[in-house]
């Protein structure tokens, strides 16, 4: 069992790394960026679920992962609209 | 090419650095003395079936209790540092529509979305979860509106009247406890219940759900102010 645990978070890790890799790397667009940093939060709170801490895994599955994701859409529509295409 | 060799240098430094934190890492074969105090006596003391719940409300109440002025204080600073760039009326704005999977897929989510942050912050003395979850879930809901149609019109004096009445009735709840119960934010002013049902563990219920009111309008409000304000 806790090898299997193990194997899963180290797993997460390199995904985790992976999507932070793919959100700083310049010039891609900014939707891709958003969804792949809001991603990195979401595997982070898998992993706090599976080292036994829900109630941080929720705060950051809502925080980190929802309510920023969808504050940086939000925002980034509103720069569409000025001068900026 | 200099900054470059630089970063991954300090990259480097970091990665043996948590490495050698990581390996030289051994979990606790057993809990240390406050955590066997509170793993021993929060079910019979304070009814309450989640450990981490009790200590955030009661045992480390007056933590929490400053969180909620330090994100109240927040939202009003963020208020009046946005509240210079309102817009004057209803100004037609050019935004183009927002499309019709958001709009029929707000319409679907949004209920459902408040339901459960309503129940993450009912619950919260059962199952993880709590008031700040439940109310970051509930500000969500507003977004989501907020995104769907950037112009609806929002009730903001009514979540400025829900913010203020539960900060406010937190804090009541808080004084009631040093006269009727232990001291100050003791759950005990209402009877424990039985335990492991959702009239249990005294007023933590009562406090979480506030709590999870004042979080979720606060949210809701910084949310509305951002984008009420003209761009420039």
């Amino acid at each position: 069992m806790s090898e299997l645990l193990l194997a899963m978070s180290l797993l997460l890790s390199v995904v985790m790394v992976g999507a932070a890799l793919v959100a700083i790397q310049p010039g891609r667009s900014l939707p891709i960026i958003i969804l792949s940093s809001g991603l990195v939060s979401l595997l982070a709170s898998v992993q706090y679920l599976l080292l036994a801490a829900p109630d941080v895994a929720m705060t950051e599955a809502a925080i980190g992962s929802g309510l920023t994701t969808f504050l940086f859409f939000f925002v980034l529509s509103r720069v569409r609209g000025g001068d900026r295409g | 090419m200099v900054r470059h060799l630089f970063v991954l240098l300090l990259l480097t430094a970091l990665g043996t650095l948590f490495f050698a934190l990581q390996a030289g890492f051994s979990p606790d074969s057993e809990l240390n003395q406050v955590g066997r105090y509170y793993a021993s006596h929060t079910a019979q003391d304070l009814g309450a079936a989640n450990i981490v719940t009790a200590i955030i409300v009661t045992y480390r109440g007056l933590d929490t209790l400053g969180e909620v002025t330090v994100l109240f204080l927040a939202s009003t600073i963020i208020g009046m540092v946005l509240s210079k760039g309102m817009q004057k009326g209803g100004k037609v704005s050019d935004l183009p529509p927002a499309g019709e999977l958001l709009s029929t897929g707000s319409r679907l989510l949004v209920p459902l979305i408040l339901l459960l942050g309503c129940y993450v912050f009912i619950n919260g003395h059962l199952t993880p979860g709590g008031g700040f979850q439940g109310g970051a879930i509930l500000a969500s809901a507003a977004l989501m509106l907020l995104l769907a149609d950037p112009l609806r019109p929002f009730n903001s004096r009514f979540i400025a009247v829900v913010e203020s009445t539960s900060g406010l009735l937190y804090v009541v709840i808080g004084v009631l406890g040093i006269f009727v119960a232990g001291g100050f934010l003791d759950n005990r002013i209402l009877p424990l219940g039985s335990y492991g049902t959702i009239f249990s563990a005294g007023a933590i219920p009562i406090i979480y759900t506030l709590i999870g009111l004042k979080v979720g309008a606060e949210f809701s409000s910084m949310l509305l102010k951002l984008s009420k304000t003209e761009e420039r």
